[in-house]
């Protein structure tokens, strides 16, 4: 198990360089040291010597992948990726091109992301599961195959359209809630409302039909059917046969996205105006702030390599038939 | 000399091409019995059916609207006095295209084109949405709601609107109706001509079988609202107008092709490195297995929406960069609607990799293959005759799931302003610009709800067919 | 009165299910049985032919999709079809228990033996706490699991596909239910496990005054255990007698063909001049165990571990072993399609182990293979035509068309198929012919040396039989040799030469054909042996 896990972790460098490359070479294609000191010092004035002078100040002087200058020792180590990306590897985020600490940054904005996406993420799973099980348990009727057109129509509808309709009719019609916004401590819990019920009800569609799917799998399998020759009462059946096998790769199918909650969610975060780290992701996008990204993307990666070994591990948590090795 | 000039965009040919290879592809499968069978059971679901009707109607407005050209301009004829007397060469008159490029939709949609208001106007109004200062008959200026230049300037004052609507609803929709009787009579008598002479194993094969009746009504809902469109569409603005006072509705139907466009051409996208990096993983494990899975694993790792947006500026400052390769307004939008569908293609074929990974490492202990390889069969043509056509199922079931994932994506990115160009008409856009509108009183409403109803539809119908297709080629899915 | 009394039940699958099926479809049609305590009825028949769907009928079980048209079914004078499902619940597990022919789905994977067979007796009994374990505990005990204390807490896949049929049946006990209905209770087992089940199932109907309804395609099995016989073939019951009366005098045509399509036991005798065809010699198929951070190989599951045999030309080699013997591995590797660790393989007087891909080209057309599955042996998406000539137009025979055409059609009749089959595709053949087109497959590229693994054994009796005789035909006119794997020792005298007898990676014995049956020197061989259900027609 242990070993395992070592192998994982050792697994999860390359993969991390991979996605540093990736950034990088993306970023650079189009965009060189130079263009970004111009769109950052404003294009006015331009001044050779202040670009220059930012580039040092930055570490942005050196080449980018390959260091054909120096011989030997400092070829691919005295280069902007390798600076630059090397730090990251220690958690070491760096300052942001505005010269604000990304960590810190960091520390402070994962908070109200959480709060937004943990209670999300756990009501939905819970809805979903529940409106799953309670459809399954009148399958092949008229019920399930209304329940299932409607969860066709509950995915077609457009994500955008039920925040409009959320902050219409909610915030703005009913004064329930204010439309978007963010205040810590308490007063938080007005200002999530909206976004984890919007959030709740766009994946009740997909997440409804899918887990569906997984129970009525199980539901036909063979140690179903010994269960009710043993004479099982049909929703004891259903609770103590069918629920626990298909839970198994539903909260599997999910343990790999908690780590990734820290991270929030661009789109709600942007909807409803919640400093979290989606919307700083997201500005920082259109600010052209590169080591915004370049951390923000890193961050993501090690958090969904986590959750993939997570995923593992749980596995051998809710089945007796899978071990690590 | 052609009365106008064609242009043809790059996304015209691709979209054509696409409509040339599904053709092929149609054809390829009537061979294939076991497709086939799958195909009948997906027609001959009525849901099935209208989903796919109402896709087609999608598809076709897509298709006259890649039909590109532009007009040419009234001939100047003074333009010799300045500055042409030194080519007296030229004899013909020099024709000058107009900067506009118009699609055989605008063709077709002449009422609804080109009558632009002002501001906005609500649905069936005659009246702007916005008051203005407005000169009385006695000299006083007053705030009033003016009357608008196009819509209803065939009423007099004091004219009913609303009986007026009705009465040419009545004619559109008896037109309609007349046509599509017109239609039902002649297939219902070329069908029975075709029982009669017994023509075709195939006809009555498959003709015996789809729910005509479903076919009929969807079909003729679809031509009855396409007969009212163009006949009230040239008096009113049926949906309203936005706020430069372009027709809402005219905006909407010209977004079905960047809609259709962009789930296609990125769901097809995904399918060449899918299938070549899936199926190799699978087939020949070892290193391949290990390289092809540490690129989906890396790539899968970064957030997707991080990567197209940051994917999407870099696109733009490329545009900024290099503005002499783009020299008409639609070819810059054009150029960046491609390079947003190859993003959202570049991002998303990792789960379809997975999956056919999975499948292909399944396939390939099949006796067949093994039976195969104990013939010599070389590894390509394994691959080919015996690997690709039993994993087709997964590719098509995705091809059909992702259509609609694309279509809805559009609309975010373009809420978040990583979208398709605003210049282009797309429904993120029109969604975009009503979004600063919420929060004025009275509501304007009616441009989202044209995008969101536009949008619906095709996308519960790509759905509703998804789920059929699936249903047909998925051994795996229940009820 | 006897125990169970079914009269006239008709199972249909209703007309609306499919809108082109206008009639209704009857799955099993008015047949009538009964059931004494202590006894066993075996309802036989072939695949299709309704037997399990009675069996499922009795507990009412069946699928949504099908439904009891007609009939009644009573236990112990009780109308089961009166009851309503609450009231039928206190039937299930109590008076009534079934067990199922895959003890491998049919086990919660996710409870522990306590939970699963506790359930039964939590609902039925009211028991809980220590008289519940107990309970259990006892239960396992007279199943034969060994250590029921520990491993109450086990999983299902903590045990061998033996013992979780033991378990079935220890959940099945668990109410001393009046009523077993056995569906196929033996199929998925070896030869051995399945004797030692037979035996304990006959134990405990002794034991307990158990009536049985056995539900089983094997005449073997039926000829050992059935007190009474019923033959089902298409939802009806043709033949229904008491066991002995029935294998000495069968009345239908159908139940003396399944009875006689059980090979003779007369041993072929061995060649006269043998000429070695193929030779094995110490043949290792290992395959890696990686364990620890660096993956490095800390041992090998060693699949088959020192194997040596020979074929001569035209001689019939059988393999016999049961799952897991490591006996389809051998196969392969012969077909070099799995790598060896050890050893050294000699074709026609050529070393062909240490061949590489392309040289071993040359022997493909020589050595060729049949599958078990007549259903994944083929390509579903290729036509008869392209099926036969793949490996034709891939070794480069009969690059001409015409030619090639001429030869499928030869081919096709040859194992009894017609000319027009050849533009279908697999799906529209039954089990049998489709393994007649896998040997017309085979027999395309005109090859010395045919590796049958498992050919038959997905195949019902009367069929069997058919592509047996096909194969000996085969090999008297083209000469062909065989090396013919199978765990069914019935087929083998009148089918091999010489037999091989494979246990664990090892060959513990091998010889000829008589010998070995006869007398078999080897404990494994006799085990074996003597577990394989034979029929006493009394003739």
């Amino acid at each position: 198990m242990l070993a395992y896990i070592i192998r994982r972790l050792l697994y999860a460098v390359p993969i991390l360089v991979g996605v540093n490359v990736l950034t990088f070479a993306l970023f650079f294609v189009v965009n060189s040291p130079d263009q970004m000191a111009l769109v950052q010092l404003g294009d006015k004035h331009i001044d050779p010597q202040a670009v220059e002078q930012w580039k040092v100040q930055r570490g942005y002087d050196k080449p980018l992948f390959i260091n054909d200058r120096d011989d030997s020792q400092g070829l691919l180590t005295d280069t902007i990726f390798f600076d630059k990306s090397m730090r990251l590897f220690v958690l070491d985020f760096g300052k942001s091109d505005e010269g604000r600490a990304i960590g810190d940054d960091i520390q402070q904005r994962m908070w109200p992301s959480l709060a937004v996406a943990l209670p999300t993420f756990i009501v939905g799973l819970t809805v979903n599961i529940a409106f799953a099980l309670f459809v399954v348990m009148f399958r092949a009727s008229l019920f399930d195959t209304a329940a299932m057109v409607a969860c066709v129509v509950l995915m077609s509808i457009s994500g955008v359209f039920y925040v409009f309709a959320g902050q219409y009719f909610f915030a703005k019609t009913w004064n329930l809630v204010p439309i978007s916004g963010y205040l810590a401590g308490i007063d938080a819990v007005r200002f999530l409302i909206l976004p984890v019920i919007i959030g709740v009800i766009s994946g009740i569609g997909g997440g409804t039909r899918l887990y569906r799917t997984l129970f009525l799998e199980e539901a036909n399998k063979d140690y179903v059917r010994t269960a009710r020759a043993k004479g099982v009462p049909e929703l004891t059946v259903l609770f103590r046969h069918i629920l626990p096998n298909g839970l198994i790769p539903i909260l599997t199918s999910v343990v790999v996205v908690i780590p990734s909650l820290f991270m929030g969610s661009l789109l709600t975060e942007s909807f409803f105006g919640i400093p979290g780290l989606g919307s700083y992701t997201l500005d920082a996008i259109q600010a052209q702030d590169f080591a915004i990204v370049r951390s923000m993307v890193f961050l993501g990666s090690v958090l969904y390599i986590i959750g993939l070994i997570l995923t593992d591990i749980s596995y051998t948590l809710v089945d007796p038939r899978v071990r690590l090795s | 000399m052609l009365a106008v000039q064609p242009v043809v965009l790059l996304s015209d040919l691709l979209i054509f091409a696409l409509v040339a290879a599904l053709i092929l592809f149609f054809v390829q499968l009537a061979r294939d019995p076991l497709a086939r069978g799958r195909w009948r059971s997906v027609f001959v679901s009525r849901i099935g059916s209208a989903a796919f009707l109402v896709i087609l109607f999608y598809v076709l407005m897509a298709l006259l609207d890649s039909l590109h050209y532009r007009e040419p301009l009234p001939a100047i004829a003074t333009s010799g006095s300045v500055a042409e007397p030194a080519s007296e060469t030229m004899t013909e008159p020099v024709v000058h295209y107009s900067q506009e490029v118009k699609s055989v939709l605008d063709a077709v949609l002449a009422g609804l084109h080109g009558q632009d208001e002002t501001t906005y106007s609500e649905p069936f109004s005659i009246y702007s949405f916005a008051r203005e200062n407005q000169t009385s008959d006695d000299g006083n200026v007053v705030r009033a709601f003016p009357r608008l230049a196009h819509a209803g300037s065939h009423l007099q004052e004091g004219d009913s609107v609303a009986a007026d609507v009705w009465q040419r609803s009545l004619k559109s929709v008896l037109t309609g109706v007349a046509i599509m009787a017109a239609l039902v009579i002649l297939h219902w008598q070329w069908r029975l001509r075709c029982t009669a002479q017994g023509c075709g194993l195939k006809s009555d094969d498959m003709g015996a079988v789809l729910p005509w009746k479903t076919i009929y009504i969807t079909l003729g809902v679809l031509v009855v609202g396409a007969c009212w469109v163009l006949e009230l569409g040239q008096y009113y603005h049926i949906l309203g107008t936005d706020k430069v006072g372009q027709d809402v509705l005219y905006q909407g139907l010209k977004a079905i092709r960047t809609g259709v466009l962009i789930g296609t051409l990125a769901t097809l996208l995904t399918l060449p490195l899918a299938i070549l990096l899936g199926i190799s993983a699978g087939y020949f494990r070892g290193w391949v297995d290990d390289l092809v899975q540490y690129v989906y694993t890396t790539l899968s790792s970064i957030p997707g929406i991080l990567l197209i947006a940051a994917s999407v500026l870099l696109i733009d400052v490329y545009i900024e960069t290099h503005p002499e390769q783009f020299q008409l307004t639609t070819e810059r939008a054009d150029f960046k609607f491609l390079a947003l569908c190859f993003i959202l293609g570049m991002t998303s074929w990792t789960g379809l990799c997975r999956l056919l990974r999975a499948e292909t490492l399944k396939v390939s202990q099949l006796d067949y293959v093994q039976a195969a390889r104990a013939f010599g069969v070389r590894h390509g043509r394994i691959i080919g005759r015996h690997i690709l056509p039993n994993v087709t199922h997964l590719i098509l079931i995705a091809l059909v799931l992702d259509f609609s994932g694309f279509v809805l994506a559009e609309a975010v990115l373009s809420y978040i302003g990583v979208g398709v160009d605003p210049s282009m008409a797309s429904w993120g856009n029109m969604i975009n610009e009503a979004r600063a509108e919420l929060s004025r009183e009275p509501v304007v409403w009616w441009s989202v709800a044209a995008a969101f109803v536009l949008m619906f539809i095709l996308v519960l119908a790509a759905n509703l067919f998804a789920d059929k297709v699936r249903d047909a080629f998925d051994p795996r899915s229940a009820g | 009165m006897s125990l169970l009394t079914v009269r006239d039940l008709t199972i249909e699958l209703p007309a609306l299910v499919n809108a082109r099926q206008a009639q209704r479809q009857p799955m099993v049609n008015g047949i009538s049985f009964s059931i004494d305590a202590g006894e066993i009825l075996a309802l036989v028949g072939e695949s299709g032919s309704g037997k399990s769907l009675t069996a499922l009928a009795i507990l009412r079980l069946l699928p949504d999709t099908l439904s009891i048209t007609g009939g009644v079914i009573e236990l112990a004078g009780d109308n089961l079809f009166e009851r309503t499902e609450r009231q039928m619940n206190a039937v299930r597990g109590y008076r009534a228990a079934m067990i199922f022919q895959e003890p491998q789905s049919a086990l919660n994977p996710v409870q522990t033996l306590l939970q699963q067979i506790g359930e039964v007796l939590v609902l039925h009994k009211g028991l809980t706490g220590a008289a519940l374990k107990t309970a259990v505990i006892n239960l396992l005990e007279e199943v034969g699991i060994p250590d029921p204390r520990q491993r109450l807490s086990w999983y299902p896949h903590q045990l061998s596909g033996g013992q979780k049929q033991r378990v079935m049946i220890a959940m099945a006990l668990a109410c001393e239910p009046e009523l077993l209905v056995a569906d196929e209770p033996t199929t998925a087992l070896d030869v051995t496990i399945q004797k030692q089940i037979l035996d304990l199932l006959n134990q405990i109907r002794r034991a307990r005054k158990l009536g049985v309804l056995l539900i089983t395609h094997d005449m073997g099995v039926v000829s050992e255990m059935a007190d009474r016989v019923a033959v089902m073939r298409h939802g009806e019951i043709l033949e229904y007698r008491p066991g002995d009366e029935f294998f000495v005098s069968p009345q239908h045509e159908y139940s003396r063909q399944l009875i006689h399509s059980l090979p003779r036991r007369d041993f072929r005798q061995p060649l006269t001049t043998p000429e070695p065809l193929l030779t094995v010699e110490g043949l290792k198929v290992w395959f890696p165990q990686r364990h620890g951070v660096l993956q490095r190989v800390v041992g090998h599951t060693r699949a088959v571990d020192g194997v040596s045999f020979q074929i001569h030309k035209g001689e019939t080699l059988a393999l016999v072993g049961e799952s897991g013997s490591g006996k389809s591995t051998v196969g392969r590797a012969i077909l070099a399609l799995e790598p060896l660790y050890a050893g050294c393989i000699t074709f026609d007087g050529q070393r062909i182990d240490q061949l590489s891909q392309a040289e071993f080209r040359a022997y493909r057309k020589r050595i060729q293979v049949i599958f078990q599955d007549p259903f994944s042996s083929m390509n579903p998406r290729m036509t008869i035509r392209e099926i036969l000539a793949e490996g034709m137009i891939s070794l480069g025979l009969a690059d001409d068309h015409q030619q090639r055409e001429a030869k499928l059609q030869t081919l096709l009749l040859r194992v009894g198929m017609a000319v027009e089959h050849l533009d279908r595709y697999p799906h529209e053949f039954s089990g049998g012919q489709r393994q007649r087109i896998a040997i017309a497959r085979a027999i395309a590229v005109e090859p010395d040396l045919i590796i049958c693994d498992e050919p038959t054994s997905a195949l019902d009796v009367s069929i069997r039989g058919q592509v047996l005789a096909l194969l000996q035909e085969l090999q008297q006119e083209m000469g062909l040799s065989y090396l013919f794997i199978t765990h069914d020792l019935s087929i083998i005298p009148h089918l091999a030469h010489r037999v091989a007898v494979m246990s664990q990676g090892v060959l513990v014995e091998q010889g000829e054909c008589a010998s070995v049956m006869n007398q078999p020197q080897d404990s494994y061989t006799q085990a074996l042996l003597a577990a394989a259900p034979v029929i006493c027609t009394g003739l």
